[in-house]
């Protein structure tokens, strides 16, 4: 746009319309965007809701053929392997997180680990799912609900890593000093005043890193593999949510697919539910954020 | 309890602080006895200072922060290894060669690498306009009442799994293509070569619609980040010249914050590149070459999706990984110079006028 003061250039009436032409655009775009999700919510509950019973959450999965049956070991194997993703990430990401806000803040290490986090985080999950493959299933010689683990704990770490630190810089200064001044070693500090204060902001983190890590189906395929029964060893195959969904929707049967709905249903109750409840709990904490 | 006292430090403080610790007062008394130590350094020399604890919380935060660096380290070492064998059979034209063949052992990566390409621009032409639409919206004309609720829907988008996405797509998106849309883009672009052939619904152009609702998020909640970035002098200063809210946002925004909109485009290719499971769902998963947006295709992460657990022989086996390593590698080049760019925006950098 180059104003000029001549009056053949400045033609307003064609720049306000111009102006209105773009707002609508701009208005339509974000409709557009709104309206796959609208889209999707409504099929998952206009599909989903009528396939939920009580069977769904009590029973394995009916053999082919059958009518029936329900996703219960596969809730129960998804919360087993997120649980432990997030034995491992959780306290992985934090303690890296503490190192960038406390150690590293603007020292070459600091900027190289802040950076490989953030490209961490890009890698494909697929691709982190033939890594923990090749190391943990191959060493192992079978699929098991731990490496299905390791492979979301690994995703987790990125994420939590870089809100802990965000986090932690929102920190006052003074509030450390003022535990230093009395005479608490910083280790101390670090932890019952720097981490307490920064709390909420870095629950936020760890659930958004969840939420995140919920639906991965990538990881899991050959990892923790899936399971048509009830299974709780860590060493051996287990079911989750996001596999038994992708089995079922690609599969020919329609009870199948009236199931792959339901779960779809739950696991995105599930989620959502989850990163809400963080909105308003992150919202009434100390700190807002989160990102 | 006075035979030495500290400069500077009060009778009555030490005092209480025994009163305080009565433990003290034992071993402090050896302590005088035999030196010069005041009571509070005992004190303080039993309750032993941070050193030790500092020294290790250091270390192993420290670990902690470097294991990030392993982890990367060690999916670039184990890839490698893994796929050795392809890595020496077939060398750099791996990634040139059309065969992908398991019966016979012969593997070339070109069909899945167009695939990936071909449904990630195509995403990325379709979500990029209507990113940038949001953005804008959010950061310059919405009501502020609006604001939260409408970007709190959109990053919801984000949070829905990718196998959630794929079944949608299957049973939503694919017969919609099929019977509205597809032969809609025949009678209106026929005439580009693009929409030819038989559609099934599923192929190249359903599984580039679903990257682009996927990859929208990522791209319009970072873009409004770095928009919202943008000193409102440079709005008003605008403004003030007399332009259109339109032309503000043009010249005083756009314009200001384009290198970080590249890098947030950049990071919802990488997205993109990377995705598996919705396109795994609605690609087709055929191995060719087409022309036509309506053909069914493959990509480099849907191939290991779909084949790796059923891939027997070592050859085939290693194959997949590499590809699993050339998207690695890629995506990894592809995030660090979108980080770069969306950092050199970001990070407080002074707004040009350009």
């Amino acid at each position: 746009m180059n104003i000029q003061p001549k009056p053949a250039r400045f033609n307003a009436a064609r720049r306000a319309a111009t102006n209105y032409f773009v707002s609508g655009l701009s208005i339509l775009a974000t409709l557009v965007v709104l309206a796959p999700l609208a889209a999707i919510l409504f099929y998952l509950i206009y599909k989903g809701a009528s396939s939920l019973n009580l069977a769904f959450f009590t029973q394995v999965p009916a053999p082919v053929g059958e009518t029936g049956g329900g996703m219960a070991n596969s809730i129960i194997g998804s919360g087993i392997i997120l649980l432990l993703a997030s034995l491992m990430g959780v306290p992985i990401g934090i303690a890296a997180g503490v190192y960038l806000a406390e150690f590293g803040r603007s020292s070459l290490l600091g900027n190289a680990v802040r950076f490989t986090a953030d490209v961490l985080n890009g890698v494909p999950s697929i691709v982190m799912g033939i890594a923990v493959y090749s190391l943990v299933v191959v060493e192992q010689k079978h699929f098991s609900a731990l490496a299905g683990g390791i492979a979301l704990a690994i995703m987790m770490v990125p994420t939590i890593t870089r809100t802990t630190e965000e986090m932690l810089a929102t920190v006052p200064l003074a509030v450390r000093e003022a535990a230093l001044g009395l005479g608490v070693p910083k280790w101390r500090t670090t932890l019952s005043v720097s981490l307490r204060t920064a709390s909420p902001g870095i629950i936020t983190g760890c659930m958004l890193a969840f939420a995140r890590v919920a639906g991965e189906t990538a990881p899991l395929l050959f990892t923790a593999f899936g399971n048509q029964f009830w299974s709780f060893k860590l060493n051996e195959p287990i079911a989750a949510l996001p596999l038994q969904i992708y089995v079922y929707a690609i599969s020919p049967y329609d009870e199948w697919h009236r199931l792959a709905w339901a779960g779809s249903l739950v696991l995105i109750v599930l989620i959502m539910v989850s990163v809400t409840l963080v909105r308003i709990y992150a919202s009434r904490g100390v700190l807002k954020g989160g990102s | 309890m006075t035979t030495e006292r500290e400069p500077g430090s009060p009778v009555s403080m030490r005092d209480r602080m025994l009163e305080l610790q009565p433990n003290i007062e034992g071993k402090g008394g050896v302590a005088e006895v035999g030196g010069p130590l005041s009571p509070i350094r005992a004190y303080l020399s039993q309750r032993g200072s941070g050193r030790v604890g500092d020294k290790t919380f250091a270390v192993v935060v420290l670990v902690c922060a470097c294991s990030i660096f392993a982890i990367v380290l060690f999916i670039l070492t184990i890839l490698v290894f893994r796929s050795r064998l392809s890595l020496l059979q077939f060398g750099w034209r791996f990634f040139t060669r059309q065969a992908w063949n398991p019966v016979s052992g012969n593997f070339g990566a070109l069909p899945f690498i167009y695939g990936t390409l071909a449904t990630s621009l195509l995403a990325l032409v379709i979500a990029v306009p209507l990113a940038l639409g949001v953005a804008i919206f959010l950061t310059e004309l919405c009501p502020r009442v609006l604001r939260a609720p409408i970007s709190f829907l959109t990053e919801l988008l984000a949070a829905i799994p990718s196998v959630v996405y794929g079944l949608w797509g299957i049973f939503v998106l694919v017969p919609l293509i099929r019977d509205v849309v597809g032969p809609f883009l025949v009678k209106t672009f026929g005439w580009t070569g693009l929409f030819v052939g038989p559609n099934f619904g599923v192929g190249i152009l359903t599984a580039s619609i679903i990257l682009s609702i996927m990859i929208l998020p990522i791209i319009s909640s970072l873009t409004r980040d770095i928009m919202q970035a943008v000193p409102n002098s440079q709005r008003e200063g605008v403004l003030a010249l007399g332009a259109t809210k339109w032309e503000m946002i043009r010249i005083g925004v756009l314009r200001n914050s384009r290198i970080g909109i590249v890098g947030a485009v950049m990071l919802g290719l990488g997205r993109a590149l990377g995705e598996t499971m919705a396109v795994t769902m609605v690609i087709g998963n055929q191995p060719a070459i087409a022309k036509s947006l309506f053909a069914p295709g493959y990509t480099l992460a849907s191939v290991i999706a779909n084949e790796f657990s059923e891939a027997t022989g070592d050859l085939y086996l290693s194959a997949l990984i590499e590809i699993g390593l050339a998207l690695f590698l890629v995506t990894i080049v592809v995030n660090a110079i979108a980080r770069l760019m969306v950092w050199a925006v970001t990070r407080g950098a002074p707004a040009r006028v350009g």
